[in-house]
């Protein structure tokens, strides 16, 4: 029985390292801890912030840093903070995204079971910055154990005065809820995080007005995501400089990234943005190369929402714009690797699966496409492909792309466009011959 | 009345927390059914009364969310997940192994009422897959022997009349 993820990661390099610094005590189950949390250094950038930044310092100096969102879009967490108006008349808001829920991401799930306190730490630092008085949490329903760890984090945090009323006496207030969701990916999307946390079905909302502007409860709202707000004490304490030194010029910093599928050796792995994808699946210090020694058919770079890369394109850098470049994205940072006896047809069927069981509704496009999608792509996995078919396929993608009110369905049809442009051959084999190009069996293991 | 008076409290107590009541309705599901096991429209009707907001509100919220079981289900409520990353380590198989171990189907009860198999979607285990959560606890890098002895532990734990 594990309550505690028995994750792999790469804590013992991480403490080595001068650079890498999110994964450094995850293997220390004291961690969680606020004595031993403080004991790293931990509270030190939430103090620095309270007695000698101001606001907009705070904010100047994550824009300077050059820190970009890690829940999958990239964007610069600083400009983000900026966008909330000056105008004080009504309550601001953070929230905290931990719906981690994307396949193949498990990135956050570590960070909150393993080191809660950091991410208290960056959820106080973000709310200053923006003048927020009660921040949330959003935990997914799934993570009990990760919303218990973090409720008694929190119950420290008051504790020691780091959260309440005039803190550290700074003459500023902040509370914290910890709220848990009900087992919805699309709550990862921030809008329909914030109906969620409103207590409603959990669709997103049409932009603009984005929520900087009109959030929760109709307020000023940021939404963050668990990594990005885990990195935040780290900008302080080292400063903007250290931060935008490390990386490539347009991808600052570090990424955890949550590697899976036919490795030996799967983990969360934390590495400087620009590392190369092929290390991170080969080295034995990370991947340890594939499974069974067979040959990789494909890797999807940024979890289950992003184009596939075939073995030819693995020679890519680990940061936003070289994964754009190589026709995908570095998304939540989730690398899923599969080996040569994986049909495509079946790992489609899968990811559209997925995607059709969390389409919320919302937006027609979304909701019959997704149904129409699985049907056809089921058919046609369990044999009964018909010509046509695949042209059926790729017109309900080209149907759904831009066509709904948040990323969802650009999500499922964007591995789709992708598996039939790099495999379109084994796609048609499927139709003709009723079966798959390459047996696709994998048996739950053996052993302890 | 379903809920306990303890449980209405904790509901009560949680809606305090809030800027507005209506929040309270996503926790208010999670402390009903970590007491029933299950939600209901009768159980939705206490929240709404205790929250006190519209009961259709709730019902409303209540049947977006996919982590409550809507109708009875048994003790040990076996969630497998069946994506990508599990799916390459044999999730598919894990899925066959419980239905052919318990000796039923998913969805269904065993007839002893101590487990019910369903398939989930992405519970953030991907490094550690396959895995299954089991009520409230996750499960990883499953095999075959760790599937029989959690089995025989919690069948074991079942009959002891040991709690959940």
């Amino acid at each position: 029985m594990s309550f505690y993820s028995p994750v792999r990661t790469n804590a013992q390099e991480v403490a080595a390292s001068d650079v890498l610094h999110l994964l450094r005590h995850v293997e220390d189950p004291a961690q969680v801890k606020i004595d031993t949390y403080e004991s790293h250094g931990g509270y030190q950038a939430w103090r620095k912030v309270l007695a000698s930044m101001t606001p907009e310092q705070v904010t100047a100096e994550v824009k300077n840093s050059g820190l970009r969102g890690r829940g999958g879009a990239g964007f610069p967490a600083g400009m983000k903070w900026g966008f909330i108006p000056k105008d004080p008349t009504k309550p601001r808001y953070l929230v905290c995204n931990a719906d981690e829920s994307e396949p193949g991401t498990c990135k956050d799930r570590v960070l909150l079971e393993r080191d809660p306190h950091a991410v208290i730490e960056g959820m106080a630092i973000a709310s200053y910055a923006i003048g927020c008085h009660l921040m949330f949490i959003y935990i997914r329903g799934e993570f009990g154990y990760s919303a218990d760890v973090m409720q008694k984090a929190m119950a420290e945090v008051y504790q020691k005065g780091h959260l309440g009323s005039n803190v550290h006496g700074s003459g500023y207030d902040l509370e914290m809820i910890v709220h848990t969701g009900g087992g919805a990916y699309i709550c990862g999307e921030e809008t329909a995080l914030l109906n969620s946390l409103e207590g409603r079905r959990g669709q997103a909302r049409i932009k603009p007005p984005f929520p900087a502007i009109s959030g929760l409860y109709g307020c000023p709202t940021i939404i963050n995501n668990v990594e990005t707000l885990a990195s935040v004490p780290h900008v302080i304490n080292r400063g903007s400089e250290w931060y935008k030194s490390l990386g490539t010029e347009k991808s600052t910093g570090t990424k955890i990234f949550s590697l899976s599928g036919h490795v030996r050796q799967p983990g969360n792995y934390e590495l400087v943005l620009g590392h190369s994808l092929k290390d991170l699946i080969y080295s034995p210090q990370y991947g340890g190369g594939i499974l069974g020694d067979k040959k990789l058919k494909g890797v999807i770079p940024g979890g289950s929402s992003t184009p596939f890369l075939t073995p030819d394109k693995i020679d890519v850098a680990l940061d936003y714009e070289s994964l754009a470049e190589a026709g995908s994205m570095l998304g939540s940072g989730a690398v899923i690797v599969f080996h040569e006896e994986t049909c495509i047809v079946w790992v489609i069927a899968n990811l559209i699966r997925f995607y059709r069981h969390e389409s919320c509704g919302k937006c027609t496009p979304c909701r019959d496409g997704t149904g129409w999608l699985e049907h056809i792509i089921y058919r046609i996995e369990r044999g009964g492909g018909r010509p046509g078919d695949i042209e059926k396929i790729e017109s309900i993608c080209e149907n759904i792309l831009g066509r709904t009110v948040c990323p969802l369905g650009d999500a499922a049809v964007m591995p789709i466009m992708s598996a039939i442009k790099l495999w379109r051959d084994e796609w048609q084999y499927h139709v003709e011959h009723g079966k798959c190009l390459v047996e696709t069996k994998f048996e739950l293991a053996e052993g302890n | 009345m379903m809920l306990t008076a303890e449980t209405v409290a904790r509901i009560k107590e949680a809606a305090t927390r809030y800027p507005q009541r209506k929040s309270a309705i996503l926790p208010a599901l999670t402390i009903a059914y970590r007491q029933i096991g299950h939600l209901s429209g009768e159980v939705y009707d206490e929240i709404a009364d205790a929250l006190k907001i519209p009961a259709g509100e709730v019902a409303e919220a209540a049947s977006f969310y996919t982590m409550f079981p809507k109708k009875p289900v048994g003790k040990y409520l076996i969630q497998v997940c069946h994506n990508i990353s599990c799916a390459l380590l044999g999730a598919e198989s894990l899925i066959s192994y419980l239905e052919e171990k318990l000796g039923v189907q998913v969805g269904e009860v065993t007839p002893d009422n101590l487990f019910t198999i369903v398939r989930v979607e992405c519970l953030g285990s991907c490094a550690t897959a396959p895995m299954m959560q089991i009520n409230h606890d996750y499960y990883e890098n499953l095999t075959r022997q760790r599937v029989d002895s959690i089995i025989e532990e919690l069948t074991a734990k079942a009959k002891a009349g040991g709690p959940s």
